[in-house]
């Protein structure tokens, strides 16, 4: 039975870890824009030169 | 010259990511009209941070509307290698730049981003009201912090709901029950301190808000399981309490969630320019406008803005009032007339001087008065007094139960009454509130229609009077159209007057040409044409002779002129004959005539008050019905006193306005809603910022603002529902952990989700039609 405690322990923890950086990301302003990060990972600067390889 | 610039940079993608970017550019433009940049005091209000080679600089731009905007503008650093790094803000519609001094000037930055189609709106307030917006980071805290004990806490407790008593756990289920005691102390220490604090204020002031039940349910619950686990009698109720905890906090943040990229509370300062151009001793100076001084030489050039009241030293001047006045056309103004603040000048560069400081003009001073300086609608909810019954009621049904108890078995007295308290929780009342509100802000705001927050909406619901503005309101302030009246003209006179107008470059005198294009396309020669700055044109054209310009310009040669026609109007005279009069126009909304017509169905008294001359009443009157009392040449103060009046006799007023000239009245009236064509320029403030082509939709928008006080109320029949269930159980004294656990976020869920199902099914008619 004693190990559950000790898992018990960990999950506890492991959770803690998540809210912390929950937090942290909070904090550093992750949360401030939910929309443009979501657009600007999709741009792709190689496409280009490439496209004017072709033409 | 856009494609070009964006060719040489490899920068072709841009028309790739969307087939119509949308953004015109305005190409290169008059390159003075951000030469106050260079001022050093304007500088600083503008730079957030500064090194010797870096500059950080947050410019608000209202024209960011697609994904091919945020691309280009994070690409500048390829345009010009000054720029080191610009980061956009979608919703906010900013863009936060880095660049280095050394290589690029903060002119030269703001004329880079004029010149791709992105000019920066920069104004007197400085960026102060950018900053004020922040996400309410704290809110986020109590919500992570609360959301994670209570799924610890429920996850913990699993094991004492499935035993069934019948398992003994033995140590470990201390241990769970400990760990649980633990994980919900953040939640009442931190996440939950919000409701004591308004409990207790509203106590201080001898007042029961809707938080004191719950604060109240909040302590018992947590004095109870704390009473359980320590004289190891149970388990407690700390999952609900959490639970409870961490539901109405989502619930106040999705109510508060606002529309990030407006501002409602601009006062002038937003609208005025930030630095003005003053001749010192002949030469052009930059300077800050609140460092204007009365008597300084202003230097105002085509679409500028006059910044404070001032005489007029040179010819040309053009004046667009519109905005503070609610007058159609641009007015001329003579030498050594007043020229007032806020007026646009339309014509050639001009030159006035300053009479008035810029706090004194005439349309800066309505914002001093005090009138205008108590905060509105700070009217408690109508959900408030609810909160204040159930209280009582809860407290009944407390003590009943525990004289029943104390009646038939003393030992369940306090198992009795504590259980009341933790189960008939006002936060089903309040989450269908926040939920609801939060919902129908939501819908509204797709429909275009902003409010402020969600006390608007209940203001909205208490409205029996819509007083509405003409110029920008009912009518479109890009849309202007030139109308004929008097007698009729034969094609040679057409094409005479036609011949003439072309000659000048007054804007008036191009409309009227534009307007004979449509009926007669030929031109024919004149003979003899003088023309008279500031007052019209005489010109001999074949037979004719015309006279054309203002009425006093043809009075003084002779012709006579009835005074009444005012307003937007020139005179045409042929052959010494008055023929008739053009006036100019905004052109109606379409759909205004149904808009008006449904709202005086549904009850409402509706006015209107125009800034304008009176030119239009029997057309106005034509369309929307001769109910309406109408008031026609008002100034901004006028506006004011009519909404003041309106309310002393106990009328709920919504203003419908768009200018300057309205912001008085919208700001003293109970919904101050301002309608506008670009929805991030110009908006005085309001309550509801609406889009101007949706203004036809308004009786659908207030009807729908009026469901959400119906979807409260029924969600609040089903949430009774659950507390009798509840009741039930406390009642008998038979509420265990479990039955709580289950019926808390079943209620919860159940009512978040009705509340949108609701909100959605209602809001069929003001859904925009794709």
């Amino acid at each position: 039975m004693g190990v559950i405690v000790i898992l018990i322990i960990v999950s506890v923890l492991v959770a803690g870890g998540f809210l912390l950086a929950f937090l942290w990301s909070v904090k550093t302003g992750q949360m401030d824009d939910d929309y443009t990060p979501s657009v600007r990972i999709l741009f792709d600067d190689e496409l280009i030169i490439k496209k004017k390889e072709i033409l | 010259m856009v494609y070009t610039l964006l060719e040489e940079n490899g920068m072709c993608q841009y028309y790739d990511l969307t087939s119509m970017p949308g953004i015109t550019a305005k190409g290169l433009f008059v390159s003075d009209k951000f030469n106050y940049l260079d001022n050093i005091a304007i500088q600083d209000q503008l730079i957030q941070f500064k090194l010797a080679d870096q500059v950080h600089v947050v410019f608000y731009l209202p024209q960011i509307h697609c994904v091919s905007c945020v691309w280009l503008l994070e690409h500048l650093h390829k345009i010009n290698t000054g720029i080191i790094q610009s980061t956009t803000h979608f919703e906010k519609k900013e863009i936060k730049i880095v660049f280095n001094p050394s290589l690029i000037s903060l002119k030269q930055v703001v004329h880079l981003l004029a010149f791709v189609g992105y000019e920066p709106v920069i104004h007197l307030g400085g960026n102060d009201w950018l900053k004020k917006k922040k996400v309410n980071k704290k809110q986020l805290y109590k919500i992570g912090i609360a959301g994670f004990c209570f799924s610890n806490i429920m996850m913990l407790s699993f094991p004492e709901y499935l035993s069934n008593n019948a398992l003994e756990l033995g140590s470990l289920r201390h241990f769970f029950i400990y760990i649980n005691l633990l994980l919900s102390l953040p939640v009442l220490l931190y996440s939950a301190r919000d409701f004591f604090i308004s409990a207790y204020t509203g106590l201080r002031q001898k007042w029961l808000n809707i938080d004191a039940p719950i604060a109240l349910a909040i302590m018992v619950t947590f004095s109870r399981s704390v009473y359980e686990i320590l004289s190891q009698t149970g388990a407690g109720y700390l999952d609900s309490m959490s639970g409870i905890v961490f539901f109405m906090l989502i619930g106040r943040w999705f109510q508060d969630k606002s529309y990030d990229s407006f501002a409602f509370d601009r006062d002038y300062n937003s609208f005025f320019p930030l630095g003005v151009t003053v001749l010192e001793e002949g030469k052009e100076v930059n300077k800050h406008l609140s460092a204007l001084l009365k008597g300084e030489l202003v230097f105002l050039r085509a679409d500028e803005m006059i910044p404070a009241d001032a005489i007029l030293l040179t010819e040309g001047a053009l004046i667009d009032y519109s905005f503070v006045t609610g007058e159609n056309a641009p007015i001329e103004v003579a030498i050594g007339q007043l020229v007032y603040a806020g007026g646009i000048q339309k014509g050639r560069s001009i030159q006035v001087e300053v009479v008035k400081p810029v706090g004194q003009s005439y349309i800066t001073e309505l914002w001093n008065r005090p009138v205008l300086k108590n905060e509105k609608n700070i009217e408690k909810s109508f959900v408030h007094p609810w909160g204040q019954y159930f209280t009582i009621v809860l407290l009944i049904i407390a003590f009943s139960s525990g004289v029943y108890w104390s009646l038939y078995d003393t030992s369940k007295i306090l198992p009795a009454v504590t259980a009341v308290l933790i189960v008939a929780c006002p936060c089903s009342l309040l989450l269908t509130v926040t939920f609801t509100y939060g919902n129908v802000l939501r819908w509204l705001g797709n429909a275009k229609f902003y409010c402020k927050n969600a006390a608007v909406i209940e203001a909205i619901d208490k409205i029996d009077t819509i007083v509405f503005d003409k110029t920008g309101t009912l009518t479109n302030h890009e849309d202007t159209h030139l109308e004929y009246h008097g007698m009729v003209l034969s094609e040679a006179e057409m094409i005479a007057v036609k011949s003439v107008t072309r000659e000048s470059l007054h804007p008036l005198s191009k409309m009227i040409t534009q307007f004979l294009m449509l009926e007669v396309s030929d031109l024919t020669s004149f003979q003899k044409i003088e023309n008279f700055i500031g007052k019209g044109t005489k010109a001999l054209c074949n037979e004719y002779e015309i006279l054309i310009g203002s009425i006093s310009f043809l009075k003084s040669n002779g012709i006579p002129c009835d005074d009444s026609l005012q307003g937007a109007v020139v005179c045409l005279a042929i052959n010494g004959v008055l023929k008739g009069y053009f006036a100019v126009n905004h052109a109606y909304r379409d759909g205004m005539d149904k808009m008006v017509k449904r709202l005086q169905d549904k009850g409402y008294h509706l006015h209107l008050l125009s800034g304008d001359h009176p030119t239009e009443k029997a057309h106005l009157t034509h369309l929307l019905g001769k109910d309406i009392p109408m008031f026609f040449e008002t100034s901004p103060a006028d506006k004011l006193a009519y909404i003041q009046k309106l309310q002393n006799q106990g009328h709920k007023v919504m203003m419908v306005g768009d200018g300057l000239n309205d912001a008085g009245a919208l700001k003293k009236s109970n919904v101050g809603v301002a309608v506008t064509d670009q929805t991030h320029l110009f908006t005085p403030a309001s309550d509801v910022i609406l889009e101007g082509r949706e203004i036809k939709e308004l009786h659908h928008l207030i009807a729908y603002a009026k469901k959400a006080k119906l979807i409260i109320i029924y969600i609040f029949i089903l949430s009774i529902l659950y507390n009798i269930i509840g009741m039930y159980f406390a009642t008998s004294a038979r509420l265990s952990p479990m039955v709580a656990a289950i019926l808390m976020p079943i209620s919860s869920i159940s009512i978040v989700a009705l509340s949108a199902l609701l909100s959605f099914s209602f809001s069929y008619k003001i859904r925009p039609r794709s």
